[in-house]
């Protein structure tokens, strides 16, 4: 038997369907006035893979400043900028977009059997909004930075730093609005829009993970813009709301902040949490073990996810009790993310495993959050947090869990859809190649800098003690490897889109709906409505499908 | 190792013999809270290693070389439960430990020795009670337990000691406290961890952990001859407090005699306790705070004293145990405050005395 499942029709003959939504219709203006989903998704990939490579570029000279003690490759007012920008640029313009507005966009209305999202119009106009504030932020750069840490802390963006935070925040607020406007569009869909038959039990988890990270979306975002407009209007016009001088409380922004930021890590991890679940699935062909669990936790995590923030603020001085409180909710919130790592290793259980690049990124993804997830335990611990918080622990926390975690899952699920998206299979060798490169990198990157956290090397310096320069010089090797890592993808997925093979409809054998039709798929996705008549994740289903083909072909 | 340029030797032999895999324990708390540091530690190794070997096993069993065929399994509602309910005990373990601990470094003993720290853009100053200031260090005795009472005068500092497992925020406009007591003589390093502007990464320093000997020697040579409270005092003098604050029968304000600590009935019907919170509050913003039976008529002082200044008065005022006190008072109303800065003479010449009472301009935030 052979080793992959890849089943791919014979080269010579085949041939990428005449008619699909990449041929449909020509030149920019039908790309810019498009209301498909899957040239929307197109579009966002573009622009957050740009974004992308403008955040990986600031955090390598945030690296090659940290290979010395000393700060001396920039000023420190530059150090300051370069990691104040890697941030806004990799949360907002990368990660918060990253899956549901490109694999999700895409995938999502196809899953569930649809033609469009429900509002394709809003669809564009959320990614107009993301591009409006892309180039606000890259407005920003030029114009000469913004040093406030993207987490825009009160007094020093509103009273002190006069670099460009009304820009900023500008941006943040109107990027904010597609994503609100992309979560509301999936939550429409998926109440409005399925196939007959496709019961919310039937739905891929990969809908269901969307379902909660839309949520919190539409619920945490606009907090987040009520946030930006008081810090603008504190600093422009001085009403005090978080003014201890004019009766107001700094604190109370932390609470306003966090009320958003935490979920919006929810909004990050969730998606990728789906992209999972469909690529082990499909690769050990299996079931995805207890479905109705995976979901459910799924909706937990978002529920939960609304009433841990304060955990951020267990050193600023709120009462001990309420820190009690948000330390037991933190505690609670990680389980779920633990049930689903026991499922899908459960997953594997019986299975018949093959081991394509995607399904390498999601076993890299598995480890690599299960270390995040744990760290997580350790700052939600009120007690380790006093010493771990504030320190490169938790940025390396946060990087296991967003970069380790979340990219590792983006890029499992553009490798996964690759054949959909463009009717070409990548090139399995150096993808596979991709894969652990990355993991490698990812490692020597991150892993040290728990090791620097515990020390208690504070997140935000430019110079260090010279005793903690070993773990900073590996950190800055890995970072060059993992920056190796994540552009070999670039190049042969480039390259692929001439010279990939043929994909055929479903060369994984997957049992998604989305998967039953052309790659590239029609403009409107399926060529009659789909009737779904079977549970989700049912190889055996797509077995007779497959035998019922033969024999009437034959 | 001809074929290695000495620099880069040099290099490596640095760093092979000067790095850390831990930071030393230098408080009470430290091994406590190692302890559960380790603990979650020996959880998340044995947590991510039952992952590993999972993934692993399985992949290695069911590869679609051994295993052609999937067979389908729904799910086991035991197995489910299993990996729901212990993860769910062991975080809850976590959890109630990590608040002990959270209790045991935010609750000080009321023996506490108190230190102030003032954190501003980009330097820690510390006040001892005895009037020794120092910027950028803190010196501190062994065996003893010593309270911080932090504030900011401008934007969000935290005040981190690696070695004693300690950290705390300074936050502008209100007091924070943190506990340690250390054990370990040594110099240890002092971060501020919260991102405060340009010099962020500058404003660290160390904290010098001195026998009780050798802290009393360095009290005895390190004062500048005024107290904290003595200081409270002349401040208390020249800013006219005792015009009001006179314990006389027609008396304009509340005597402050004993107040500290005392409950008082404000005029909004609320009753409080009056801790250094409240009585810096109530010096800054006196109409939010009135005491039963008085006018408010009290100016604010917001913008006029530092916080220095502040926490002169409110020390001065926790001591103070009689109006006999501020009767004499009375009598150096006239004293300017410029005396301030030339009876006082820099702790450890570290230069950064400055008149507790400043021009009103010069105080407040800069608008950008």
């Amino acid at each position: 038997m052979n080793e992959t499942i890849v089943n791919l029709p014979d080269q010579s003959t085949a041939r990428i369907p005449r008619d699909n939504y990449l041929t449909r219709e020509n030149g920019l203006l039908s790309w810019l006035l498009t209301g498909d989903h899957k040239r929307i998704a197109i579009l966002y990939l573009v622009s957050i893979t740009f974004f992308f490579f403008i955040g990986g570029a600031l955090a390598g000279l945030i690296r090659l400043e940290l290979l010395t003690p000393q700060s001396d490759l920039m000023a420190t007012d530059t150090y300051n900028k370069v990691f104040t920008m890697h941030g806004v640029v990799m949360i907002f313009l990368f990660l918060v977009p990253s899956v549901p507005a490109t694999l999700g966009n895409f995938f999502l209305p196809m899953m569930i059997g649809a033609k469009d999202l429900a509002l394709p119009k809003i669809n564009l106009l959320s990614w107009y909004l993301y591009v409006i504030g892309g180039i606000l932020v890259l407005y920003t750069m030029v114009a000469g930075g913004v040093d406030t840490g993207w987490t825009f802390t009160t007094p020093l963006s509103t009273h002190y730093v006069n670099t460009n935070v009304l820009s900023t925040g500008l941006a943040v607020f109107i990027a904010g609005f597609s994503s609100i406007f992309t979560g509301l569009n999936f939550i429409v869909t998926i109440h409005k829009m399925r196939a007959p038959g496709m019961t919310w039990f039937r739905m891929p988890l990969f809908v269901w993970a969307h379902y909660a990270a839309s949520i919190l979306m539409v619920l945490g975002t606009p907090v987040l813009a009520i946030t930006i407009v008081l810090v603008a209007l504190e600093r422009t016009i001085g009403i005090g709301v978080f003014d201890p001088a004019k009766g107001g409380d700094p604190i109370l922004f932390q609470h306003l902040f966090w009320f958003y930021s935490h979920p919006a890590v929810y909004i990050m991890i969730l998606p990728g949490m789906g992209v999972i679940n469909e690529v082990i699935s499909t690769f050990s062909r299996k079931r995805v073990f207890g479905y109705t669990a995976v979901a459910f936790s799924s909706v937990a995590i978002a529920v939960f996810g609304f009433f841990v923030w304060a955990h951020h603020m267990f050193i600023m001085g709120i009462s001990n009790y309420a820190v009690l409180v948000f330390s037991l909710l933190t505690m609670l919130v990680a389980v779920p993310s633990a049930i689903k790592i026991f499922n899908w290793s459960f997953t594997l259980y019986k299975g018949s495993i093959t081991f394509e690049t995607p399904m390498l990124y999601a076993f890299g993804f598995m480890g690599l959050f299960t270390i995040g997830g744990m760290t997580g335990v350790f700052l939600g611990a009120s007690g380790t947090d006093i010493h771990l918080t504030e320190t490169y622990f938790i940025v390396a926390h946060f990087h296991f869990v967003m970069v380790g975690g979340m990219l590792m899952a983006f890029l499992a699920g553009i490798h996964f859809w690759w054949p959909k998206m463009t009717g070409r299979m990548y090139p399995e060798k150096i993808s596979q190649l991709a894969a652990v490169v990355t993991f490698i990198g990812f490692n020597l990157t991150f892993f040290p800098q728990f090791v620097l956290g515990v020390l208690g090397m504070p997140r935000r310096y430019a110079s260090y003690p010279p005793e903690f320069q070993i773990w900073n010089v590996f950190s800055t090797a890995g970072a060059t490897i993992l920056g190796v890592g994540y552009l070999l993808p670039v190049l042969y997925l480039t390259w692929s889109l001439r010279y990939g093979e043929i994909a055929g409809n479903n060369p994984w054998q997957a049992t998604g709906l989305e998967w039953q039709t052309q790659s590239p798929p029609l403009t409107e996705n399926f060529v009659e409505p789909p009737i779904m008549d079977h549970e989700a994740y049912d190889y055996e289903w797509l077995e007779r499908q497959r035998e019922k083909e033969v024999a009437s072909a034959g | 190792m001809d074929h290695i340029s000495p620099t880069i030797w040099q290099f490596l032999v640095k760093w092979m013999t000067n790095f850390a895999l831990f930071p030393p324990e230098a408080s009470r708390i430290a091994p406590q809270m190692d302890a559960l540091f380790f603990f979650m530690v020996l959880v998340s190794l044995i947590g991510l290693t039952i992952v590993i070997l999972l993934v692993t096993s399985f992949s290695i069993l069911y590869s679609r070389k051994r295993h052609p065929v999937a067979v389908q399994v729904e799910g086991s509602t035991l197995l489910e439960a299993t990996w729901t309910i212990i993860p769910l005990g062991l975080f809850l373990i976590m959890f109630v430990w990590g608040a002990l601990i959270y209790f045991r470094v935010f609750t000080p003993p009321a023996n506490a020795m108190n230190i102030y720290v003032v954190g501003k853009q980009w330097m820690w100053k510390a006040e001892h009670p005895g009037g020794q200031h120092e910027i950028n260090s803190l010196h501190v005795p062994t065996g003893r337990a010593v309270q911080l009472t932090l504030i900011s005068q401008d934007v969000f500092h935290s005040f981190s000691i690696p070695a004693f497992r300690v950290k705390r925020e300074a936050i502008p406009g209100r007091y924070t406290t943190v506990w340690f007591e250390a054990t370990q003589p040594g110099t240890y390093h002092l971060f501020c961890t919260q991102y405060c502007g340009t010099n962020h990464s500058q404003m660290i320093g160390d904290v010098v952990v001195l026998t009780p000997e050798e802290y009393k020697k360095w009290l005895a040579e390190s004062t500048s001859g005024v107290s904290l409270a003595q200081n409270g005092e002349r401040l208390f003098a020249s800013l006219s407090c005792a015009a009001c604050h006179n314990a006389r029968p027609d008396a304009r304000g509340p005597s402050l005699a004993n107040v500290y600590g005392s409950k008082l009935a404000l005029a909004t019907g609320q009753s409080i306790t009056a801790d250094g919170a409240y009585l810096r509050e109530s010096i800054l913003n006196p109409s939010q705070h009135i005491t039963q039976g008085y006018a408010p008529i009290m100016p604010t002082y917001q913008g006029q004293i530092s916080e220095e200044g502040v926490i002169a008065l409110v020390e001065y005022i926790k001591n103070l145990d009689s109006d006999y006190r501020i009767q004499q008072t009375l009598n150096t109303t006239d004293l300017p405050p410029e005396s301030e800065g030339k009876t006082g003479p820099a702790g450890l010449g570290h230069g950064g005395q400055e008149s507790p009472v400043q021009a009103p301009a010069a105080q407040g935030m800069v608008k950008p």
